[in-house]
Parts: structure tokens; C-alpha cells; sequence
């Protein structure tokens, strides 16, 4: 295998529960900076394949390349270990249900992982904390507990959690759709700060105009195979493929 | 010959000290418990097999048989091989140790318990399996059975009087040693249930506060 080119590089992605293929040879590179949308039909394998990239699920085949280093290599169990608690630092994830740590306060959320693992003082705690959550406009709620805020604050302290690692990749599993209609908003224009600020993303998404709006590129997938991939434009108003536009049109008849 | 309360005063200071000595040994043994409780259910769920083994046997002695009997192997039965605790000691681990096998039991189900997100979320930000255990997922299970290890607590509170047959001189054995001088068991026994009403009321005043202040936490 060649060294890699490029800042993630997913090669020949496989992955299958006992028969099942959930993935199907997926490769796919992204550039620094570039932000990836992923959509498809429910069961398609997007969230898997982004779920692989931090070795969420692992994959049973294929390599997942971030920065020039290989994630997923293989390594003796305890080794492998500290390899990949060492390579998620880099790798920032935000979830459908948030999953904030409801014993901890918001500004305990943020700066959890960063004083454990990178042994940073009180006070350097507190201004990350501060700064992360201004980032999000969460700083009023700081001292809160996640059960006292909404859905879309919650989503919005889940992305300060992970930014207070200085990720160098963010990843987005359908970050808005355990959200009611009125609170995605919120969460879509912080996740439009990341895209002005250059962070590099990738995106699973439901949401084609807000993937329309921000994406460089939309990745279609459909029974573990991506289908079709291209720039936004390209991909929504003007596929080559017929599963393309089928699940185009079901979905706008959907969202009417 | 009906009751007559009046030898009762001449006898408070011993009561009153026994009281304290319940209080003791119920909080040692409790804070034994809860530890205990906590690193019985991480071993039973998280260890090597080769201690998980020999980890169940122990549980299961301590839950299969009756605590009298466990006091009386603590503190008799230990002395055969050498190891002679004083009665306090050997009450608070004896008591300790069963009421943590059964804290464990409740706090391994609320380990099962708490979402996956929130091992998942751990290890996202980079935490070791370890790490985001102590940090997230055993906090979480523990703020969810403070109710029933409350109940445990006050459980361990009533089993303390069984410390009185191995010498600790708590509140039972102080009742028994003034209807030995009086002849009095009622007027006692009645005082020392007063005794053990009065500490319980406290215990289950302690336990609603740190409910109410987890309660936000959830």
C-alpha cells in the first residue's frame, strides 16, 4: 500500500455482521478543511462507515487513514488500546441523542476529557470551558446540568465537549434529528461557524438543504455502497443515478 | 407488676453510649459497604475470569448464609488461624462485607443500566475503557440506586444489634446489661427501640438530602 495523500482516506472499507455486509468496499478521501456530507436511506451504512472512522465499529476489512496515520492497524490488544484512545483525541463526535454526561455539570462536560488526558490546570479548565461554550453561545448555561436545557442546547454543549479536545476532524452523526423542528436551527448554525472556520467534517444527515448549503461534497449510500458523489449541486439537482433520484423525491415528498 | 420507667434514668449514660457505639459501627460498616459495594461490582463485572471465579463463591457465601454465623467466623473462627480482630473490627467488617455483596448486586444491575451513549461518548473524547468507567458510568450508576442502598443502610442499621453476641457494646448490649442489674426487659427493650427509631429517623433524613441533591444530576 502507497503512504496516504490525503488528510483521511477511507480504503476499500468492509464490514459485515456474520453474512450480513453492512459495507461494501467504500473508499473515500476527504482534504482538509472540506466538509463530506453522507446521505441515504435509513439502514444504508453511513452511520456505520462514520462510526468506523474512530473505530466505533470496527471494520472487518479494509484501512481508515487520518493525517498520515492509520487508525485501524493492527496491533497487539494493549497496544491497539492506547493507539486508538490517542487517535479519538484528534477525532471529534457529536451523536444523535448527545449523550452528555447528565452527572456532570455543562462546564464539567467540557472539561472532563481535556484535564484527564492532557492534564491541564483548573484555571486552563475554566477558560477552555468559557471559550468552547461561547463558541456555542451555551457560556450563560454553564454551571447548568444537561437536564435543565433544551434539546438544542444540549447539541450545542455535545459539540463544545468534543472542540475542547482541538479535534482535528469532526464527525456528525444526524446531529439534528432527535431535535424538534424549531431547535435544529441552532445547532445547523454553530455547525456553519465550524464550516466558516475551516474545520474539517464529515456529516451523516437527513437534512439536504442545510448538506446543499455547507457541504463540499455529498456522498449518496445506499445497501453499503456509496451510489453516487459529487459537489451538492451536482448530487441534489442532477444525479447520474436513478436510486439517487428515487430517494431524492421520496424524501421531498416526505419533508412537504 | 407493671412498668415502672423510673430505674430508666439511673441507666441513660450506658444506653446513651451504646447509642453512640450503634451509630459507629452502622457508619463504618456502611462506608465499608458502599465501597465495597462498588469495587464488588466492578470485579463481578469487569474482572479476568480467574478472579470473577473465586469473586462469586465469596458473594455467594455472604448472601447464602446468615450474618450471625458470618460474625461469629469473622471473630471466633479467625482466631484459629491467627488473625484476632478486636469485636468492633470484626463487627464492622462482617456487617461491611454482606451489606456490600448485596450493594454490589444493585449497583451492577444500574451499571447494566446506563445507556451505551454515554460509554460510547467517553471513549469518543479518547478515555480509556477504565477510565470512562470510574468517570461515567459508575457515578451515573451509583447516583441511580441511592434509593435502595439507602434501604440496604437502614437494613444494616437493625442487623447491628447482632454485633451484641460477639461484645461490641452497642445499644443492645447496653439494654441487656441494665435489665441484667434491673430486671427490667421491657422498660429497656422499649428504650432501646426508641434508640433505634430516633437514629433511623436521622439516617432517612441524611438519605433524602443527598436524594434531593442528585436529583438534578439525572
Amino acid at each position: 500500500m502507497t503512504d496516504p495523500q490525503h488528510f483521511v482516506e477511507i480504503r476499500h472499507a468492509q464490514k459485515s455482521y456474520g453474512k450480513f455486509e453492512v459495507l461494501k468496499d467504500i473508499s473515500l478521501t476527504v482534504e482538509r478543511g472540506q466538509i463530506v456530507a453522507i446521505i441515504g436511506p435509513s439502514g444504508s451504512g453511513k452511520s456505520t462507515l462514520l462510526r468506523a472512522i474512530n473505530d466505533l465499529d470496527p471494520l472487518t476489512g479494509g484501512e481508515i487513514w487520518l493525517d498520515g496515520v492509520q487508525v485501524n492497524k493492527k496491533l497487539p490488544h494493549r497496544q491497539y488500546e492506547k493507539h486508538i484512545n490517542a487517535m479519538r483525541q484528534h477525532v471529534g463526535m457529536v451523536f444523535q441523542h448527545f449523550n452528555l454526561f447528565p452527572h456532570l455539570t455543562v462546564r464539567e462536560n467540557v472539561t472532563m476529557a481535556p484535564k484527564l488526558l492532557k492534564g491541564i490546570s483548573e484555571d486552563e479548565a475554566n477558560k477552555l470551558a468559557e471559550e468552547q461554550l461561547n463558541h456555542v453561545g451555551m457560556i450563560e448555561r454553564i454551571d447548568y446540568y444537561p437536564s435543565q436545557l433544551s434539546g438544542g442546547q444540549k447539541q450545542r454543549v455535545a459539540i463544545a465537549r468534543a472542540l475542547a479536545m482541538r479535534p482535528k476532524l469532526m464527525l456528525f452523526d444526524e446531529a439534528t434529528s432527535a431535535l424538534d423542528p424549531e431547535l435544529v436551527e441552532e445547532v445547523n448554525q454553530v455547525m456553519k461557524t465550524l464550516a466558516e472556520e475551516h474545520m474539517t467534517m464529515i456529516i451523516v444527515t437527513h437534512e439536504m438543504d442545510f448538506a446543499a448549503s455547507v457541504c463540499d461534497r455529498v456522498l449518496f449510500m445506499d445497501q453499503g455502497v456509496v451510489v453516487e458523489e459529487g459537489p451538492p449541486e451536482k448530487v441534489f439537482r442532477n444525479p447520474d443515478q436513478e436510486r439517487t433520484r428515487e430517494f431524492l423525491r421520496k424524501h421531498l415528498e416526505g419533508a412537504k | 407488676m407493671g412498668l415502672d420507667f423510673s430505674v430508666v434514668p439511673g441507666w441513660l449514660d450506658t444506653i446513651l453510649l451504646g447509642g453512640l457505639w450503634t451509630i459507629a459501627i452502622t457508619l463504618s460498616a456502611a462506608v465499608l459497604s458502599f465501597v465495597g459495594g462498588i469495587l464488588f461490582a466492578v470485579i463481578a463485572l469487569y474482572a479476568p475470569w480467574i478472579v470473577r471465579q473465586p469473586f462469586r463463591l465469596f458473594a455467594w457465601l455472604f448472601m447464602g448464609t446468615p450474618l450471625l454465623l458470618q460474625l461469629f467466623l469473622i471473630y471466633f473462627g479467625l482466631i484459629q488461624i491467627g488473625i484476632n480482630l478486636p469485636a468492633f473490627v470484626a463487627g464492622v467488617i462482617g456487617l461491611g462485607l454482606h451489606f456490600a455483596v448485596y450493594n454490589s448486586e444493585l449497583i451492577q444491575t444500574a451499571i447494566v443500566a446506563v445507556d451505551k451513549g454515554q460509554m460510547e461518548a467517553a471513549r469518543t473524547l479518547g478515555l480509556s475503557r477504565s477510565q470512562a468507567l470510574r468517570k461515567v458510568v459508575v457515578p451515573q450508576a451509583v447516583r441511580d440506586v441511592i434509593p435502595p442502598i439507602g434501604n440496604n443502610m437502614i437494613a444494616l442499621l437493625k442487623d447491628s444489634a447482632l454485633v451484641s453476641v460477639i461484645g461490641v457494646g452497642e445499644l443492645t448490649l447496653s439494654a441487656q446489661l441494665a435489665i441484667g442489674r434491673t430486671y427490667r426487659p421491657f422498660e429497656f427493650y422499649l428504650v432501646a427501640a426508641v434508640c433505634y427509631y430516633i437514629i433511623n429517623l436521622g439516617m432517612e433524613a441524611v438519605l433524602r438530602r443527598i436524594e434531593r441533591r442528585t436529583a438534578l444530576s439525572r
